[in-house]
């Protein structure tokens, strides 16, 4: 699927009513997750601030998922020299640097009425943090070399390094002694969640995820017309 | 709707925040793809070249 994929023609055909039906699915799934969300009783302990659950939870899944995607079509743009992971790579750095500004945030406006406190230095938002940095220095290494070909390279080989940071946020909760909750969905047993809020929780993770499979492929369009139009203007300037 | 209550000041920001970031998000992604489709169709005209290759 991935070498049928990476022919920019087909990747073309396929992009252009995939990107728009994703985006169709995405917002039709973030009325009703929001629609159901904004009804749910408040948590007992949490108050109404359980509502940021819906927007944060999503936001630091997507951040981890479009690094996934980001070091992987590094890894193929690397490894194979195909111009299609590169723009890949390019287009999800933006959109994962969204995603993870946002949990940050968020975290951030939860934790302030939960924790007393804005930010704390605790394993699981330190390693977010990094991931952010991570993208912030991925996309200006990029913009600092003017040679595309060697700014790919170099920003997929500072992606690949930054991929050891994917597993150390997700199992920072577990690795050590964490301010932030622990794992709540998927384990053993059957998610901790209440249905009345696991079910808003995860049709709004799908409306991101969605959203973001959109946003990736219109993305990745640009990346190739940016590229085909460069490949013109020199033609044109060769007259 | 559930009543936001003292906590108000902390879950709204948090939502246009995301609304905020995800808008721009989208609306960068798509200004970005309308420019440079814009472009390869204005030099393709420019090299007499078939549109269709769009």
């Amino acid at each position: 699927m991935i070498t049928a994929l990476a022919n920019p023609k087909r990747f073309m055909a396929l992009s252009r009513w995939l990107a728009p039906t994703l985006g169709v699915i995405a917002a039709a799934l973030a009325c009703v997750g929001l629609g159901m969300g904004l009804n749910a009783p408040p948590d007992y302990q949490q108050g109404s601030t359980v509502l940021i659950m819906f927007i944060h939870v999503p936001a630091a899944f997507l951040g981890l998922m479009a690094y996934s995607c980001l070091a992987a079509s590094a890894f193929f743009g690397l490894v194979f020299r195909h111009s299609l992971a590169d723009a890949a790579a390019r287009a999800a750095a933006p959109l994962g640097a969204g995603f993870t500004l946002l949990a940050l945030i968020t975290g951030s406006l939860w934790g302030r009425p939960m924790w007393g406190a804005w930010w704390v230095w605790d394993a699981r938002l330190t390693s977010e943090l990094i991931l952010f940095l991570f993208y912030v220095g991925y996309m200006a290494l990029q913009a600092a070399i003017d040679d595309e070909a060697k700014a790919d390279r170099a920003a997929s080989i500072l992606a690949l390094v930054g991929a050891i940071n994917v597993p150390i946020v997700h199992y920072s909760v577990v690795w050590w002694n964490s301010l932030h909750q622990g794992e709540s969905i998927f384990v053993k047993g059957g998610p901790l969640l209440a249905a009345v809020y696991l079910w808003p929780l995860a049709l709004m993770s799908f409306a991101y995820m969605f959203a973001f499979g959109a946003l990736w492929l219109v993305r990745i369009r640009a990346e190739v017309w940016r590229r085909r139009a460069g490949a013109l203007a020199v033609q044109a300037a060769r007259g | 709707m559930i009543a936001l209550g003292k906590y108000a000041s902390y879950v709204i920001p948090a939502y246009a925040v995301s609304a905020v970031v995800i808008g721009a998000l989208a609306a960068d992604t798509l200004a970005r793809a309308r420019r440079w489709r814009a472009e390869v169709k204005r030099l393709q005209q420019l090299l007499g070249k078939d549109e269709a290759e769009l």
